[in-house]
Order: structure tokens, then sequence, then C-alpha cells
């Protein structure tokens, strides 16, 4: 199971590059979206996906998955949720401002050049 | 703090009051009180002169940064005096001219003596110190005050140019030259120059001898303006001529003689210090002279006269370090070429310091320094004549003046050289006498040429600025006083023997002076009918006929086009080196983010790939393995086709939901792998996540949204792909190697007992690791606002006032 969770990490991670690399802002946030999907798989399959209780003691199993892991990824996916979220405002108004976008066309002022 | 040290600061303290006398006492020309000090110093280091007059020494240290072995060690032998005495000397004697040279209404005199000041402390502290990081400091104390200098009149172009030429040679000679001392300091464990000496034969077999061998010299060379770093000094003469006569003659340019003199008990063992310093100052000499003959300047004639003497003193340096390849000095032949070395070097500080200072009197009187406008000044100047005359005939190697002494030493020297048997100097020692023939008969031209052209010939008063006459009595003192040394140690040269040269020589090879005893020096006028004094009457037979018939053969130095100069090759590399960096960071610095993110990719995936291929890092272990269900599989199914669509989709919309159904599907992977806090939180922000980009997407101007799909580029699918194989690969070789158990089991015990909850997740996040939560908060919090000031500010709306910020 974990090779196989490596391997879709993988996956969202290569689409999420193929996205960053494009030229349309949104797609670029699409990417980091997957991207930051892609990083929070990896964490929990990193922490072992051996069969065990969730991680709760009312359930008085023999034996529970690693907390530990799920508490660094709830982090992270607040995280990269305010991250995202200031993105998105930032495009959008970037888009307003600029009336574009494409990142090849936000570029310094000709003068600044 | 001794006097010594005292002595050596005193010019930095005064000056920093030059600027209260220039703004106080307006008056009086700020000169008069500089004046005093050089004065004051040289009377005291005059009265040091018994001291090591019987080859005694005296050291005076205190600490700096005792931690790392720095200390300020001032350490006066004979040759750290004899330089003394010349820096304060002929400081004073500069101090003075300048007071009649530079006006006092439109000159800037307090900045002109603060530097000077500065350069003549650092120039004391070069020679008296002892440790290797102190003596570097005052030598690029010397380097930016000489620039300073240079630049004294910074409203002219050339003067900038000449100042940043020479800021630019020196200070890379004198980081090459800290590179070596550091070296040295490393091979002999200390910073002191008198313990390294004391341990040079065990630094000689040291695998870093040579290399700081060569870098200390790159530092002599460039402050003495050797070949090929000599072009900077020609460039330095647009700086005033006191200026001139004291750095570029007399100071600073020998403070590279002074280094390979204090460093040759080090280094002069070695083979190659004896080619190099030898065989770089022989071809200098003769390069500077061949080259000073076509100049039409009379600085420009004494720069590269400059070059050419200093190669001299350079060569007889690296022929006397011959001296210390045989045991004892049963026969004194051999250190007669480092006793004309130091002759010279006296010599040559006294008839340079003079003959400058007779061209900035003669460039003051007339206007002009171009010796085409320049003729029949004889009349009119008949002092300025008379002092020009003893230099330039005591440059030539004329008697009765010094030149001619230390010239006769100096073809000893080179002759004796051809005995030695050592160096393969049988097949090329040769050379040596021969170069210091031809540069003599060069020099001897270009003395004639600054006298003659100058003062006798067709009177031109129409192509002079100025009507010419007698200078100031103020100005022609200093001259008088250096062209009257010319003469007086030209009669008697051995009042200097004993007293200064002796010393010096004895502590530039201290390993042939026993104790008690001193090397004797004796300098006669009349050594007999021998082939030195045949070679000077070449000299001044080859040298008058050639001067004569100068106008059928200076045709000859278009031989050599502008372009192959080095002058024309610093030009072109320092051209080349701004436009090569500015080319490179066009090339790479594209602005298109795109680009970047090219880089870093690319650079992750080398640098990551290479690692694991280099270290054979790539295990898989598949006996821990979870059991792949059927539910796992129609999940992965379910992210991989809605990731695929994705890259697909036409629409952005298609995109968007379909990065939803991915953090679903993420979610419900939560819900597998025993994760219900997770499950929870993901589904909630994935909605709310969507909602946004929906919302983003909704409200975009209508500007281009004319749908397309992403355009296939073979190099986004390599470059993607080999990051994700890259990922991969390491996820699956670290989960194969397992280190050590995870310290979850201390959770699962004590989440209960200690904390009093149940969900360990959540008693983690808010108990156990409370801080990560607390600035995760913080986190949001800031986004929160960030959000707010980016829709709310609209600062340049509020009319044009802060539209500078656009």
């Amino acid at each position: 199971m974990e090779i196989l969770m490596s391997i879709v990490s993988g996956l969202l991670i290569a689409s999420a590059v193929y996205l960053i690399l494009s030229k349309s802002l949104l797609r670029i946030i699409i990417g980091t979206g997957l991207l930051s999907h892609g990083a929070h798989l990896l964490i929990l399959t990193m922490g072992g996906l051996k069969n065990g209780a969730a991680p709760l003691l009312g359930q008085h199993a023999p034996a529970y998955v690693d907390p530990l892991p799920q508490a660094l990824i709830l982090t992270a996916i607040v995280i990269s949720f305010g991250v995202t979220a200031l993105f998105l405002v930032l495009a959008y108004r970037a888009y307003q401002e600029l009336g574009t976008d494409n990142t090849d066309e936000m570029r310094g002022t000709e003068a600044n050049d | 703090m001794s006097l010594l040290h005292i002595a050596i600061f005193s010019p930095f303290l005064m000056a920093i009051l030059v600027p209260l006398f220039y703004k106080g006492l307006r008056r009086i020309h700020t000169g008069w009180f500089v004046l005093i000090l050089p004065i004051v110093l040289f009377t005291y280091f005059l009265q040091l002169l018994p001291v090591t007059r019987d080859n005694q020494a005296i050291q005076k240290s205190f600490d700096w940064i005792p931690s790392l072995g720095i200390s300020f060690t001032a350490y006066v032998d004979g040759l750290g005096l004899l330089f003394a005495l010349l820096i304060t000397g002929i400081g004073a004697l500069v101090v003075l001219y300048s007071i009649f040279y530079l006006s006092k209404e439109k000159e800037k005199l307090h900045n002109f003596y603060v530097y000077l000041l500065m350069f003549m402390g650092a120039m004391l502290g070069v020679v008296l110190s002892d440790n290797l990081i102190t003596l570097y400091m005052f030598w690029e104390l010397t380097s930016i005050s000489s620039f300073l200098l240079i630049a004294y009149w910074y409203d002219r172009d050339r003067s900038r140019y000449g100042a940043l030429k020479s800021m630019l040679i020196t200070v890379f000679g004198g980081l090459a030259m800290l590179g070596g001392f550091l070296l040295l300091s490393i091979m002999g464990d200390t910073f002191s120059i008198r313990e390294l000496i004391a341990q040079a034969s065990e630094l000689n077999d040291h695998p870093l001898f040579l290399l700081a061998l060569l870098l200390v010299l790159i530092g002599a060379f460039t402050k003495s303006a050797q070949f090929p770093f000599y072009i900077w000094l020609p460039d330095a003469m647009e700086a005033p001529t006191p200026v001139s006569a004291y750095l570029h003659s007399a100071t600073m340019v020998k403070a590279g003689i002074y280094l390979v003199a204090r460093m040759s008990p080090i280094f002069a063992f070695s083979e190659y210090w004896f080619w190099l310093v030898g065989g770089v100052g022989i071809f200098t000499l003769f390069w500077g002279s061949f080259n000073a003959v076509k100049q039409t300047d009379l600085k420009g004639i004494l720069a590269f006269s400059t070059v050419s003497q200093l190669g001299l003193i350079m060569s007889l340096l690296g022929v006397g370090a011959a001296a210390l390849q045989f045991d004892g000095i049963d026969d004194n032949i051999y250190t007669a070429a480092t006793i004309a070395a130091v002759f010279h070097l006296i010599n040559h500080a006294t008839f340079k310091g003079s003959l400058f200072m007779v061209v900035g009197i003669v460039d003051h009187e007339t206007g002009t320094r171009d010796i085409r406008k320049l003729g029949g000044l004889l009349s009119l100047m008949p002092i300025t004549f008379t002092v020009a005359v003893i230099g330039a005939f005591s440059m030539a190697g004329l008697p009765p003046f010094n030149g001619f002494l230390s010239k006769e030493m100096f073809f000893t020297g080179m002759i004796q050289l051809l005995e030695l048997d050592l160096f393969n100097l049988q097949t090329w020692g040769l050379l040596f006498p021969v170069l210091a023939w031809v540069g003599s008969v060069f020099t001897f031209i270009y003395s004639m040429m600054i006298v003659f052209k100058t003062f006798t010939g067709k009177y031109q008063p129409e192509k002079l600025e100025k009507t010419p006459h007698e200078a100031p009595i103020g100005m022609l003192i200093p001259p008088i006083i250096l062209a009257a040394l010319v003469v007086v140690f030209g009669i008697f040269p051995n009042i200097l023997s004993y007293n200064l040269i002796q010393p010096a020589v004895a502590a530039i090879i201290p390993s042939l002076v026993e104790p008690g005893e001193k090397i004797p020096v004796h300098i006669s006028h009349w050594h007999g009918f021998n082939s030195e004094l045949k070679m000077t009457i070449g000299v001044v037979v080859l040298g008058a006929v050639m001067y004569i018939t100068l106008n059928k053969w200076i045709k000859v130095y278009n031989i050599f086009p502008n372009k192959v100069t080095i002058n024309a090759l610093y030009d072109t590399s320092l051209y080349a080196a701004e436009r090569g960096s500015y080319t490179l960071t066009k090339s790479v610095m594209t602005g298109y983010i795109r680009t970047y993110l090219v880089y870093i990719f690319v650079f992750f995936i080398g640098m990551l790939g290479f690692t694991m291929w280099t270290e054979d890092a790539f295990t898989m272990d598949t006996s821990n393995l979870a059991p792949i269900g059927i539910y796992e599989v129609a999940l992965v199914l379910l992210i991989v086709l809605a990731t695929f669509t994705i890259l697909v989709a036409k629409s952005r919309l298609t995109s968007i939901v379909a990065l939803g159904a991915v953090g679903y599907t993420v979610s419900l992977f939560f819900v597998i792998f025993r994760a219900p806090d997770l499950a929870l939180t993901q589904l909630v922000i994935e909605t709310v996540s969507v909602a946004l980009f929906l919302l983003c997407f909704y409200h975009l101007p209508k500007l281009s949204r004319h749908e397309e799909r992403m355009r296939f580029k073979l190099g986004n699918l390599l470059i993607s792909a080999g990051v994700g194989i890259v990922v991969t690969l390491i996820a699956i070789s670290a989960h194969s190697t397992k280190m050590f158990e995870s310290i979850s089991k201390y959770y699962i015990e004590n989440t209960y007992d200690k904390a009093g909850g149940e969900n360990m997740v959540n008693v983690i996040l808010v108990d156990f690791r409370g801080f990560d939560t607390l600035f995760e908060v913080c986190v949001l919090g800031i986004a929160a606002l960030g959000i707010y000031g980016l829709i709310k500010l609209r600062l340049e709306k509020k009319g044009g006032v802060i539209d500078e910020n656009k």
C-alpha cells in the first residue's frame, strides 16, 4: 500500500509541477493546491499505513495508528489553506489591476527593465 | 603604547586636526602647520641611528587582538629605519614644496593634507610593522590614501580614471599579498615576521611555500609597478606634482621593494625567488626605460623612469638573494648586489624627488609639461636648470653624482652573476648584464631629453600659457636640498655606508652576519679601469649618439601599435568583464517566473537524483507494507482520474471542480487511513477553497476570458515527470529504511494519564505540541488581514498623491 501511495503522491506532485510551469496564474494556484495534497498524503504514508484503530483512546484497541503525522498534517492543511486563500485573492486583485493572468505579461515596466 | 607607536600614529592624529587649522586659521597656509610633524618625526628617527648602526633593533609591542595573535609590534632595524627616514625626510620637503605649489585660495587644502598625512602614517606603519596583519592593514591604507590623492582634482576625468586604475591594481596585489601572509602564518604558526625568519629553513620545504612566495610577490610587484603591473603608475601622474614626487617616486612605490627586502630572509633560499625577482626586475628596467623615451609629457617620462629604476632595485635584490646560497661571507662579492640595491634606493629617492619637483616648477611657471612646447628656459630659470641637470645626470649615471656610483655597483652585481654556479645561470645569465646595459643606454637618452628638450633649444613663448620666470624661493628650497644630497652622496658616499646601508643590508640578509660583526661596506669612486667602467663609457657614447639621432629612429615605436599594449589589455579586459557579467546576468535573469522555476526544479532533480545515484541510496523493502484493499484501489483510480482531468481540461471551471474532486478523494483517503480529524478538516477546507476558487473565477473581468487548453510542452513534461519520479523514489527508499521506532508510543500511553484527553491528535495539537497550533493560528490571522488589506486598500485610486509607488 505504501508503495502505491508513494506513486500516487509522486503523480500528484508531477502534475502540480506541470501546472506551476504554465503561464496562467489560476493554473499555478491549482498546481499549488495539488502540491499540498501530494505532500499531505506523503506525510501520512511515511508515518506508516499499518492497520490499527483511529487514534481515539475510547476505542480500547490493542494498536492505534500513529497520531503524530496526523497532527502535523492538520497543521499543514490549515497553513496551506491560509496561503492558498491569500494567493487567490492576490491573483484576483492582480487580474483586476493588470487585466491579465498571464505571468509572462506580468513583468517590470520597461523603465525598470 | 610606546613613544614609537605614538610616532607612527601621530600623522593620523594630525590628520584629524588639519580641518580645524584649515577652517580656523584661513590666513595661514595649512601646510605650515603640517610641516612641523614630519620634521619632528625625522629628528626622532635620526636619533635612533646609533641603535641600528650596531645591528641592534628596537621592538615595542602592544596587543590589538590578542586572542588571534594580532598585535601591533613596531620593529625598528636598519631597513625599517632607512625607509622611515626617507618617508619623513622627503615628506617634510614635499610638504614645504606643496605650500608653494598649491594655492591657498583655489585648492581644498584640508583634503590634501589629510590624505597626505594619512599616507605618511600608513607608510610608516608598513615599514615599521613586525606583525603581518598590521603590515597588511597599513599597506591597504597606503592604497586608499594614494587613491584619494591621485583623484585630488576629482572633477577631471583622467584623474578619476588613473585613481581607479591604481586602486584596482594595487588592491588586487594587496589581496594576493594577504593570501600569501595567511599561508605564511599557517606554515609558521605565527604572524610575526621575526619569528618566521627564525624558522625560514623549515618553511622552505613546506608544500605551501611556493604559493605563498608567488602571492607575496604579486603584492610587491603591483605596488612597485613591476612588469606587467606598471601600467597604473603613468596614469597616476594626474595627481598634483607634490603627490607624484612623494608617492610615485620616493615612498609608496618602494613599499614593494621594502616587502621584497623584508621577506628576503624567508624566501630567498628558493630558486624561484631569484628568477622572479631578478628576472622581472631586469625586464622592467629595460621595458620602462625603453618606453620612457617615446613620452612627450615630462611627468610621463619620469613615471616610466621610476618604473625602470624600481626594476633596477628589484633586480639587484633578486641577485642579492643569490648571496644566501653560499655559507659565510668569506668573499663579500656576493653581498655587493644587496649593497647596491640599498644604495640606489636612497639615490633614487633623492634625484627622482628633485626631478619631479623641477617638473612641477616648470609646469607651474609655464602652464605645460609637454616637451614639444617647451625649450629655451635655461636663461629664464637658471636655478631650476641646475637642479634638473644634477638630478638627470645622476639618473643617467654620470660622475660625480651618486647615480654614477650605484650604477657602477649595479653593473658589478650583474657581471658577477655570470660567475655564480647555480640556478642554470650559465645559459640565461648573460641576459642580465645585456638587458642592464641596454636599459642604461635608454636611461641616458631620456635623462638627456628631460634636461635639453626643456631648457635648451628654441624658446617658444607663443605656445606657453604663462610667461615663464624663476619659481619662488620656497618652491626651490626642497629640490635644492635634494640636489645637494645627490652631490654630497656622490662625493662622500661613505657617510651613508656605515650609518644606513650596512644596517639595512644586515637586515636583508641576516644569516650572513655573525653576531657582533658588520658587513664591510665601502663605496669607492675609482675602482680601476675595469669592465664596469667600460660599460659606462659605452653607455655614454652610444646614448649620446642615439640622443642626437633621436628623430631618425623614433619611428621604431610605431612598430608596436597602440592596440597591443598592456594598457589596452587592461582596458579591454575591464570592458569585457563588465560587458560579460551584464550579458550573463541578462541571459540568466530573464524576468520570466517560469525560467526561475525551471532552474529550481532542474536543480532539485539533478541534486537529489545525482545523490541517490552516486550514493546507491535506493532500497526497496516490501516486508512491512500494509495490504491493498479494494477501496484503496478505487480511490487511487479516482484521484488519478481527477488529476488527469485537471491537466487536460479546456475550461478552467472543470479544473477547479476536478481539484475539488482530488481534495475530497484525499479526505476519503484520510477516512480509510483512520484519520477522522483530518478527514473532517479536509472536507471543510476543500469546500471553502473550491468556493473561493469559483468566486475568483466568477469575478474575473471579462478581458481575455477565452478558454483554452494548456499548451503541451515537452520540456515541462520532462521536468515534472522528473520531479515526480524523484519524489516517488525517495519516498519508497525512505519508507524502506526505518532507522528507529516512532516516538508516538509515548503519546498513545500518556494522552489520558498526563493530559486528560482521549483524542490523541487533538491532545497533541493543543497540549503536547501546542506551540505549533498557536502560530498556525497566527498564520491564519495574517492571511485574513492580508486578504482584507488587499481588497480594501486601493491607495492609488485616492488621487494622484501616492502615485510614486506605482
